[in-house]
């Protein structure tokens, strides 16, 4: 142990008298990076992101923490790694679990008050109420102008987007007036008869006067200003149409009406279990995520059995070390494993192609038939459970073939003198000494295989899909490309919220696992060792 | 000679029965290696074939060329040597500095004994089971309004690329690198420390060194896991000249993967290459760290 009594001053080394332009060096630092941070926070709270906001202060008071006081100095060695665990791997988990309790996605994705806010924006033109006599002008690249008398007779001039003006003959243009107080021209602009405009098809549509103040046509003799559609209600938290009087309640993140119409948008809210529910007990879904969570555990177990069948037995077969060869053969038969599994799936999807690929056509050829490994739900499984093994056995004859060489070899000679054949040493010596080696690397591949996302959505995307499921699933699909497609591939609708949920169940799945493994390899343990 | 006192003679002697045990297992071996090298070879086949489409290609092609191969550097709408180059800036830059991070806290981890430091490990090892590709959604959004505040740091970015992929450097191989340093003896540090030397010399003039063969391990899984990756830089990566090779080879896959069978597989090939000879050529000291739980994604 280094714990020393307080060191002399003049103690040399180990850091304790800190030489002073190092230390300058790191406040100046320091300083700068809470300045820029304090930018952020601001440009972050401004555009409503609070959650980033939050993880982006906590971090950097925890870099504080550890660049002031002394007695964080180890951790200073390891805070670049920390700032990163921080923001990339535990910052997401925790979003993930507050997203996993609302209805994020598509159709929710702003905050409530900007929602309201949108739909506070929609106007509608009251059938009475003040109006104007309109005469409509146009110019040769096609803008339009209005001139607008009330019933007071003020005359006013309306284009779009512009506040109404009150101008006199001979300001902006405005040529002198007729009987009726309309200017007969306007500088670039051609006055239209009541035909021409009668007969417009944009004219209608076009809203004059700046935003929040707008006057549209209402009749061919009058024109309106146009008047908020909805009024919001807080204490009922509803929004009520002015125009028909009906009410669009609050319903999970969307306003709306008795009889089922919709305001949009829609917005974040918190649903609380809702998501975990619909994953649990939802009538539609229940059949499709059955079959799904099946199907997830038998790949991860089959694929488990298969590959560490292979890798075991071919482990077996050359575990002698005068096999002729023996290094030539493991460099050809470890060929799988060195290819970017990337590019292997997608080599094995072109070989397995149903009609042009080299496998099929090879069956074609010989046996006159062929599986449908892609459109078929049982072979595109067993085509998957191919594919794996090609990729991962020789990670498991690697590993054994290791594990192998550790038993001795007395235990055997112990056996064949109690007269134990081939295969009872194996059963009973071979196997379980080498599960004890391996178990947990079984563990962690079982883990990994049960979210090998990669292999399913490359070979196949999931597929052949399932007939009649609300949300996009295939008969190949596990959990994982399952939440890939209701977050990304939006066909459907997104719907992060959803799929947060299901990324939490799978951590309690894959999470118990590991915890188990620890306990089988005492890990835990192992921390203390040492110490 | 007869040709059962042929096989009476076998049944006893031991040698001649080890060369038969010999012979079916050099036969089986051959069989799983067709097994393991076919489909290298197909691609092999399949990048030198001219006619190039999926339906037409022979395992020994009829007047091998490399019209395949420059027309996967020619493309236009698929710049193949961009995404490779991204591919190799991106696992050089994510290796080097996640074997940085990692080897300084495992230094501290087996050097320094401070409170929460047992706490700290475990949580490591906890925290890591939550698998990336699940906090999908979370990252993805996050770049997404970071990008608002800082354009270089948003999406269809390398640097956020890289950071994400950094994330994952306090990972399981702190433990394989703390397990490594711990059987260094302490002597060394200690006998350093009285001749005046500070923590930081002790670490890059002593232990450095010593690490060199777990730090070789470490930084080629780290390569190999980066240049592997497809699911992140499909998320994070927008544009077609940003991609690296994975996603570029799987949206080229996805486009043009019947009528353009050979040059994909030249692409494939040229692809794998990298990897598959670091990995032959290295393959004694992989294959010790995996046996050690080394990860590889």
């Amino acid at each position: 142990m280094t714990s020393t009594p307080a060191p002399p001053v003049f103690k040399r080394g180990n850091s304790i008298q800190l030489p002073a332009l190092p230390r300058l060096i790191r406040f100046a630092l320091l300083i700068a990076l809470d300045v820029a941070v304090f930018w952020l926070l601001n440009r972050l709270a401004s555009l409503g992101y609070y959650p980033l906001m939050a993880a982006v202060l906590i971090i950097t008071l925890f870099v504080n923490f550890v660049l002031i006081r002394r007695e964080a100095y180890p951790l200073r060695w390891m805070l670049i790694g920390l700032i990163m665990m921080g923001l990339f791997t535990i910052y997401p988990i925790i979003f993930t679990v507050w997203v996993a309790f609302t209805n994020y996605g598509e159709g929710h994705l702003i905050t409530k008050k900007q929602a309201i806010d949108q739909i506070l924006d929609l106007t509608y033109l009251p059938p009475s109420g003040k109006a104007y006599s309109w005469t409509a002008f146009r110019s040769d690249e096609g803008d339009y102008a209005l001139w607008l008398i009330d019933a007071e007779g003020n005359a006013y001039l309306a284009k779009p987007d512009e506040p109404l003006s009150q101008p006199q003959p001979g300001e902006m243009g405005v040529g002198p007036l007729d009987a009726r107080g309309i200017p007969e021209s306007i500088e670039g602009y051609r006055r239209l008869n009541q035909i021409q405009a009668a007969t417009d098809r944009n004219l209608k549509n076009i809203k004059f006067g700046e935003e929040g103040k707008t006057i549209q046509i209402r009749s061919p003799s009058e024109a309106a200003e146009l008047l908020p559609l909805y009024v919001y209600d807080p204490d009922l938290d509803a929004m009520i149409n002015q125009e028909t009087g009906v009410v669009y309640k609050n319903l999970r993140g969307t306003f709306t009406s008795a009889d089922g119409k919709t305001l949009r948008p829609g917005f974040i809210e918190f649903i609380q279990f809702d998501n975990f529910r619909d994953f649990f007990i939802s009538p539609a879904l229940r059949g499709p995520l059955l079959r799904l969570v099946t199907w997830n555990f038998a790949f991860a177990f089959f694929s488990l059995l298969l590959n560490f069948s292979l890798g075991l037995f071919i482990a077996i077969l050359f575990n002698d070390p005068n096999f002729p060869l023996k290094k030539l053969i493991r460099s050809l038969l470890i060929i799988p494993y060195t290819v970017p599994a990337l590019i292997t799936i997608l080599i094995w999807r072109g070989m397995l192609n149903p009609d042009i690929g080299v496998i099929s056509r090879f069956l074609y050829s010989t046996i006159g038939w062929s599986p449908q490994w892609f459109t078929d739900p049982w072979w595109a499984k067993i085509a998957i459970l191919l594919v794996n093994l090609w990729l991962s056995y020789p990670y498991f004859m690697l590993i054994c073939s290791g594990a192998l060489q550790s038993i001795s070899e007395e235990i055997y000679a112990a056996a064949e003198v109690d007269g134990a054949n081939p295969w009872q040493k194996f059963w009973r010596i071979t196997l379980p000494l080498l599960l004890v080696a391996v178990g947990p690397l079984l563990i962690a591949s079982f883990t990994f295989n049960f979210n090998n996302f990669n292999l399913i959505y490359l070979f196949n995307a999931g597929g052949p899909p399932m007939a009649g499921t609300p949300t996009p699933a295939g008969h190949t699909d596990i959990l994982i490309s399952y939440v890939y497609n209701l977050a990304f591939s939006g066909s459907r609708g997104v719907n992060y919220g959803f799929a947060s949920a299901i990324t939490i169940i799978i951590f309690f799945i894959v999470g118990t696992i590991t915890l188990f493994q620890f306990r089988y390899t005492r890990m835990w343990e192992e921390v203390g060792e040492n110490a | 000679m007869p040709e059962k006192s042929f096989l009476e003679k076998l049944r006893t002697s031991a040698t001649a029965q080890r060369r038969l045990s010999i012979a079916i297992r050099l036969i089986i071996a051959v069989f799983l290696i067709i097994f393991s090298i076919f489909p290298v070879l197909w691609v092999i086949s399949a990048s030198l074939s001219p006619t190039g489409t999926l339906a037409t290609q022979r395992l020994i092609p009829a007047n091998p060329g490399l019209d395949n191969y420059r027309t996967l550097l020619s493309m236009q709408q698929f710049p193949f040597w961009s995404w490779f180059l991204n591919s190799i800036k991106i696992s050089s830059i994510t290796a080097v500095l996640s074997l940085s991070i990692t080897t300084v806290a495992a230094y501290a981890f087996s050097r320094f004994r401070f409170r929460g430091r047992q706490t700290m490990l475990k949580a490591i090892l906890l925290i890591n089971v939550f698998p990336s590709l699940l906090a999908l959604v979370a990252i993805f959004l996050m770049f997404s309004q970071v990008g608002d505040v800082i354009p270089f740091l948003g999406l269809d970015n390398h640097n956020s690329l890289v950071l994400v992929y950094l994330g994952g450097a306090m990972g399981v191989n702190i433990w394989l690198m703390k397990g490594f340093m711990d059987t260094i003896p302490r002597d060394i540090d200690e006998s350093a420390q009285v001749e005046g030397a500070s923590d930081w010399q002790i670490f890059t003039r002593l232990i450095l060194p010593l690490l060199r063969p777990i730090l070789i391990v470490i930084l080629i899984l780290n390569y190999i896991t980066t240049y592997g990756d497809f699911v992140l830089a499909r998320i994070l990566l927008r544009s077609n000249e940003k991609y690296t090779l994975m996603v570029g080879l799987q949206i080229f896959a996805g486009a043009q993967f019947q009528q353009r069978w050979g040059v994909f597989a030249a692409g494939a090939l040229m692809g794998a290459l990298p990897i598959m000879i670091i990995y032959l050529a290295l393959q004694d000291q992989i294959v010790g760290g995996l046996t050690r739980g080394a990860v590889k994604g």
